[in-house]
């Protein structure tokens, strides 16, 4: 019976000490999860470079959350349901956002229309 | 045909200028119009020992302003305050952004305190959950405890008397 509770002892410890997540690795991510969110009162700049107090506060809540088991999509997550699509320095995939995305890529397509018509029509008058 | 091209092109480019460039991208919509204000427990700030949480703003309309001892702004607003808290014409909430106890207690000391109840919420743990941005900030909640109304920046008596007063009027009915 003890060598019963010995293994179960084991097996738990084990766990535990893969479910905790190490400092160095929150730090890693919270600075990944950081360069991806905007500093909502500095404009153009993450949450990780900038000095503005409300950065700070943000940096620490992303740690916070890291710390209690969150994954990085979630803490991004929350902040998106607070401060809405403007803190996300990469813009989503959506609706509003087609223009930016595609436009980019048709006006490639339209540029490489162009200039095979060109082409051909130069080769056809040599 | 071909001559209209360039300025087919200009005229869009315009257009989409003329469109995108007036909108102040500062200016972000809160998320959290018709949702529940968000669950915390802060102390309140002249008594330590009292926590403060959500059901503050439940049962009654009330008006959630975010301000602090370092912000200027808040200074101009700060009148007006006084004036809606002497007409005790809603339920005014107090939220103390990152600031010190002290600065704050003497802030109020000097000009008056307008609130009921303060939050002490010096590590943003509220405000980045409201969504905050800067101070002055203002949240409008039913009695249902349901935020309707954000305000970015100073309410001035006529934002008040225009804007602000009529929504908690037809909140108070509901």
């Amino acid at each position: 019976m003890r060598w019963f509770f010995s293994i179960v002892l084991i097996i738990a410890t084990s766990f535990t000490s893969f479910a905790q997540i190490t400092d160095a690795e929150v730090e890693a991510r919270a600075k990944e999860v950081g360069r991806s969110l905007r500093c909502v009162v500095c404009q153009n700049q993450s949450i990780d470079e900038s000095d503005a107090p409300l950065a700070s506060d943000m940096r620490k809540l992303v740690r916070k959350r890291l710390k209690e088991g969150d994954s990085n999509a979630e803490v991004i997550d929350y902040m998106q349901q607070r401060y809405g699509d403007y803190v996300l320095l990469k813009p989503p995939v959506q609706t509003n956002t087609y223009a930016l995305w595609f436009l980019p890529f048709l006006l490639l397509l339209c540029a490489f229309g162009w200039f095979f018509k060109v082409a051909r029509k130069a080769g056809a008058e040599s | 045909m071909r001559a209209l091209l360039p300025l087919g092109l200009f005229i869009l480019i315009g257009l989409a200028f003329a469109i995108g460039l007036t909108k102040d991208p500062r200016q972000i919509s809160s998320e959290l119009i018709n949702q529940p204000f968000p669950a915390f427990s802060l102390t309140e700030l002249y008594d330590e020992t009292q926590i403060i949480t959500e059901e503050t703003v439940k049962g009654q309309v009330s008006l959630i302003n975010v301000f602090g001892s370092w912000c200027v702004a808040c200074n101009v607003e700060h009148p007006v305050l006084m004036d809606i808290a002497k007409g005790e014409q809603v339920h005014l909430i107090g939220m103390d952004w990152r600031d010190e106890r002290s600065k704050a207690k003497r802030w109020l000391a000097k000009r008056g305190n307008p609130y009921k109840t303060i939050i002490f919420d010096d590590e943003s743990v509220l405000a980045i959950t409201l969504g905050v941005t800067g101070a002055p900030e203002s949240f409008i909640t039913d009695k249902s405890g349901q935020i309707r109304y954000k305000h970015v920046g100073v309410i001035t008596p006529q934002i008040w008397r225009e804007t602000l007063l009529p929504i908690i009027k037809a909140l108070e009915e509901e």
